[in-house]
């Protein structure tokens, strides 16, 4: 392989009887870079997530990702044992992916530093605040050193603070080579992220950098201040309305992520994609 | 008040396996106990050995069954037979009075046969000179003697299958069954990883409760600790799979605790631990067959009362071996389904959807 590598999804097909969760889906997690999949809930961020760790095998479609030895995955439930303490969970991560114990201990103490659990080493995971404990999720999944990072959902429910914590973890990971995929509800984590999937029921609806999504975002946008009469094409944004107009071209407003990614959805719905 | 009623019967609708347990276990339970609890032994097994066994195999009748004469043998050969669990007592002629052997290990017989040797003397008939009446293994007829042997597999039924049901539907429903999944760990590895604590904690059980019935309540232990100790092993390989396989079929810790129960039932009542098997009828006996209990209460009272040698034990070895094949492969199988399957399991049973084996670097 010349270059730097780079893990992903093409063409992935997934049903569930006879639900599609994922339909000819695909994503590139370049090394080095933080990609977010963002899309509410049955979007199937988690099935694509599933499907880039190994968990899940497609239907169709292919996943190039690196041996389970140079993986690391957090799942949505944490995958972190509640009756063993902090730097147990760790030691068992460590131990299952082949590293050395000093090495294990080394890094570990590091990153609990870092993310503020070096004095919850010895509590039981189980005991951890959710923050806590997505943070020793994220932290035992990086641990040895992965070189796709797939992490489902990992802000989700977490206090701003603990957020800044886990995304100095995944900002660290990323500086050292590794490729970073995460799911996420929110689109202030997705404007972090080099590059964004954003999903729909199933369906890729917009894909690139922020600011190409934003820039594809098809007609125009415009503010208002009461609410408007037809809703089917506005929501709202802190007091006032944000109101999509499929056929404009004179923007009153200029849309940010979160505006282009609900305008994709209203497109997707409307089947003007 | 009635928001709740609705509720529950919502859920309990919901979970078919508790509703199905509700209603129809107690009705099995009832007919297959119905059927199984007796202590009346209408048969017992009988050996002839001298000169007059002959004589004595026309003279007895029931509840007496002679299954076997050997004129050219004599005391020894009656007492291996009973050893070896042949029998279940042993007439030796050639002496100036018959000498009646009782295998004291098994309980039931041996009391119905010395409650029938008095009728006969009492009402005549039978051997023709009152015979010198010695029960071997249990001269007491002590109950502890028989039971420890057999209380030592129900332990290990407790920590085998209970225990260890609980240790994989654990690792699902805390979402630590997929981590596991994606790390390089073989699903051997998983497996035996799982079992191997469990099997120590087991052991240790099991001495325990050897040491206290043999300290406590005196229960002799009379055989090979070696013959022993590879029958409690091969028993707890298959309550350990037993174990697992409930664990990877159930959907909850509640279900696998159910189905957990299911197995240990039939085994307390059905092993013959309880019931004399010859007394339990044909209809359900053949249940027991399929329990590992029997086969370790079979070893471990044959070895522990009567030092029964490993040889005339093969057949409990042998049947307990293939359960464990079985239910071993089968666990196994459950379990490589979760963390690697070749393709795609849908709606498995812990609601996992699927669970699949990475590709590789290149899928």
């Amino acid at each position: 392989m010349t270059g730097p590598a780079q893990w992903g999804a093409s063409g992935i097909f997934v049903a569930y009887g006879k639900t599609v969760a994922l339909a000819d889906v695909s994503l590139s997690a370049p090394a080095g870079q933080v990609t977010a999949v963002v899309g509410g809930d049955g979007a199937g961020k988690t099935t694509l997530l599933r499907c880039l760790a190994g968990a899940l095998a497609p239907d169709r479609g292919s996943v190039r990702r690196p041996p389970k030895e140079r993986a690391g995955y957090l799942p949505a439930s944490s995958g972190i044992y509640p009756d063993l303490t902090v730097t147990e969970n760790l030691d068992f991560r460590a131990t299952g992916y082949g590293m050395s114990r000093a090495d294990a201990r080394e890094r570990a103490a590091a990153y609990l530093d870092r993310a503020g659990l070096a004095a919850a080493a010895d509590r039981l995971a189980g005991q951890l605040s959710g923050g806590m404990r997505q943070k020793l999720a994220v932290i035992a999944a990086m641990l040895h050193q992965p070189e796709l990072l797939v992490l489902d959902e990992p802000t989700t429910g977490v206090d701003p603070v603990s957020r800044s914590g886990l995304w100095w973890l995944i900002a660290h990971a990323a500086a050292q080579g590794c490729a970073v995929v995460l799911a996420t509800t929110y689109l202030d984590d997705a404007e972090r992220a080099a590059s964004v999937l954003v999903l729909d029921a199933g369906i890729a609806l917009a894909s690139g950098t922020g600011e190409q999504i934003v820039a594809a975002m098809p007609g125009a946008l415009r503010e208002e201040t009461a609410r408007p009469a037809d809703t089917t094409r506005a929501w709202r944004r802190g007091g006032r309305w944000r109101v999509w107009d499929p056929a404009g071209d004179a923007a009153s407003v200029r849309p940010d992520l979160q505006d282009a990614v609900t305008v994709a959805a209203l497109a997707a719905a409307a089947g003007q994609r | 008040m009635w928001a709740m009623i609705v509720k529950e019967f919502r859920q309990v609708r919901r979970d078919r396996r508790t509703l199905a347990m509700m209603i129809v276990l107690p009705v099995l339970l009832l007919v297959v106990l119905g059927y199984a609890a007796s202590f009346d032994v209408k048969t017992i097994t009988v050996a002839a050995s001298g000169p007059q066994a002959a004589i004595v195999s026309r003279q007895l009748k029931a509840p007496f069954d002679i299954t076997v004469t050997a004129p050219g043998q004599g005391r020894a050969w009656a007492q291996n037979q009973l050893r070896d669990g042949k029998v279940e007592m042993a007439v030796v002629t050639g002496g100036s009075k018959p000498e009646v052997l009782i295998d004291g290990s098994q309980l039931f017989a041996a009391r119905a046969a010395l409650a029938a040797l008095a009728a006969l003397a009492h009402n005549g008939g039978g051997l023709p000179v009152t015979p010198n009446v010695t029960v071997l293994y249990n001269p007491g007829l002590t109950t502890s003697d028989i039971m420890i042997p057999g209380l030592c597999g129900v332990v290990l039924v407790f920590v085998g299958t209970i225990i260890t049901s609980l240790g994989v539907v654990r690792e699902r429903q805390s979402g630590t069954l997929e981590q596991l999944a994606v790390m390089p760990l073989r699903p051997a590895d998983v497996f035996l990883g799982k079992i191997v604590p469990y099997f120590l904690v087991a052991t240790v059980d099991l001495a325990i409760v050897l040491g206290v019935g043999i300290a406590i309540f005196g229960v002799p232990f009379r055989g090979s600790p070696a013959v022993f100790a590879l029958g409690a092993l091969l028993f707890l390989f298959v309550t350990l799979g037993f174990g697992v396989l409930i664990s990877s079929v159930s959907q909850n810790q509640g279900q696998a605790i159910q189905l957990a129960m299911m197995t240990l039932l039939p085994q307390i009542l059905l092993s013959g631990l309880i019931f004399p098997l010859t007394s339990i009828a044909a209809g359900v006996r053949w249940i027991a067959y399929f329990l590992p209990l029997t086969y370790f209460n079979q070893i471990a009272r044959g070895v522990m009362l009567r030092a029964e040698p490993i040889g005339p034990l093969w057949q409990s070895f042998v049947f307990l071996g293939l359960l464990g094949v079985l239910v071993v492969t089968g666990a196994t199988l459950r379990f490589r389904g979760y963390l690697a399957p070749a393709g795609r399991e849908h709606g498995g049973p812990g609601g996992n959807k699927a669970v699949a084996h990475p590709q590789g670097a290149s899928a």
